[in-house]
């Protein structure tokens, strides 16, 4: 795989992530609207109600689906560098590989203190 | 205001700010949490986790279109990400414990120095000593240009390295891409011509704000109801913004949004100091 191919299809990921996770966001957006518009927001003061996966259950469904999108636009990155380091590993560029896995552990790590 | 009116509130100014952020290179993210807290009231915490999740939508997209061009670093970008993401785990970890009005007193400073680097005019290259190490990691690279592609050398590896552990602090603890910290880091000590600094840096935003979006989201910060205007706001802005780019790139408008920026960050601090911000 040369250099242009991957950088193509790289951006092409990053891309499609975004679109379908924006089109997840504004599906639950437009129903948590139609569903609840009309009561008041509880915004000004911090009350720790939503956590990630855990929560799900306890979510109105609007605002589970709002969350799916929110996970998918979190994700995207996350999918990048899984993507980079199959790249690197194409290429047998091993010091790359191991860059890429320590970015990945990172990223899973602080994904993984939300959903235990 | 019931919830439809907040919303449409929310989304018009994250719309405006995702216009005016892509404008001007300062990012839209930026300004939504000190809009949403000093004029809507929203607590800092909430208004940090909504903007945090839109820095990953501007972040990816625009990204993506950069990659395409083959100005990004992607070595690059990825040895620095280790330093970034650690540190936006740290930065993100330390939120939990931190006080809110100091929070807000970092975030006006943060602002404030933002505001100050987007008027300068980009740093120029120039030729500081090329490091081994990056050879040695094959960190060298070459970006396309008129007169066909030309060829750049790393410098200062490992000061590079520990400023972008900074950045990742900052951004773990604002929930800000810290895009200006970034492109300091590349762009003055290690040389990184301009195009390259701020286009690795925009691809490297989104994988560290990722890393600070699990800590946030096992903590609360993160809610569905607030992000949702916000992310599609910031999004169409920028998606905007990145249209007219060629067109409107004027030193008066950078100018005026520095301007707008300060004084929010003034406002931060002071309601920092004051107690108006808890």
């Amino acid at each position: 795989m040369t250099e242009h191919r991957l950088e193509e299809l790289m951006g092409n990921l990053l891309r499609a992530g975004v679109l379908s996770a924006g089109a997840i966001v504004l599906a639950g957006g437009i129903w948590l609207l139609a569903a609840e518009g009309l009561s008041q927001p509880a915004y000004h003061h911090f009350h720790a109600r939503v956590y990630g996966l855990r929560s799900f259950g306890t979510l109105s469904a609007p605002e589970a689906v709002v969350l799916v999108g929110l996970l998918a636009l979190i994700a995207t990155p996350i999918a990048r560098v899984v993507f980079a380091v199959i790249a690197f590993a194409l290429r047998r560029d091993r010091a790359y590989i191991i860059i890429s896995l320590v970015v990945l552990a990172v990223l899973l790590y602080s994904i993984g203190t939300s959903w235990l | 205001m019931n919830v439809l009116e907040f919303s449409g509130t929310v989304f018009a100014i994250a719309c405006l700010a995702g216009f005016l952020g892509s404008l001007t290179g300062l990012g839209g993210g930026v300004i939504v949490t000190p809009a949403l807290t000093l004029l809507l009231g929203v607590d800092l915490r909430y208004a940090m986790g909504a903007t945090l999740v839109s820095v990953i939508a501007t972040s990816s997209g625009a990204a993506a279109a950069y990659v395409k061009e083959g100005f990004s670093n992607i070595r690059l970008g990825m040895l620095l990400e280790i330093a970034t993401t650690l540190g936006a785990v740290a930065g993100a970890h330390l939120l939990s414990i931190a006080p809110v009005p100091s929070l807000a007193v970092i975030f006006g400073v943060v602002l404030l120095y933002s505001a100050w680097s987007s008027l300068r005019p980009p740093g120029d290259a120039g030729d500081g000593a090329p490091d081994p190490l990056a050879s040695k990691l094959r960190l060298n690279g070459a970006y396309p240009a008129a007169q066909g592609s030309i060829r750049y050398e790393v410098a200062r590896v490992k000061t590079g390295f520990s400023l972008m552990f900074g950045a990742g602090i900052l951004s773990g603890l604002l929930g800000i891409g810290s895009g200006a910290m970034k492109v300091i880091a590349m762009d003055r000590v290690m040389r990184i011509p301009f195009k390259v600094s701020t286009t690795t840096s925009n691809f490297m935003i989104g994988v560290t704000a990722a890393a600070s979006a699990g800590v946030y989201l096992s903590r609360g910060y993160i809610e569905p109801g607030l992000a949702m205007p916000v992310v599609l706001g910031v999004l169409s802005g920028s998606l905007l913004g990145a249209r007219r780019l060629a067109a409107a790139r004027s030193a008066s408008l950078r100018f005026v949004f520095a301007g707008v920026v300060g004084l929010l960050a003034a406002e931060m601090i002071y309601n920092g100091f004051s107690g108006g911000i808890r």
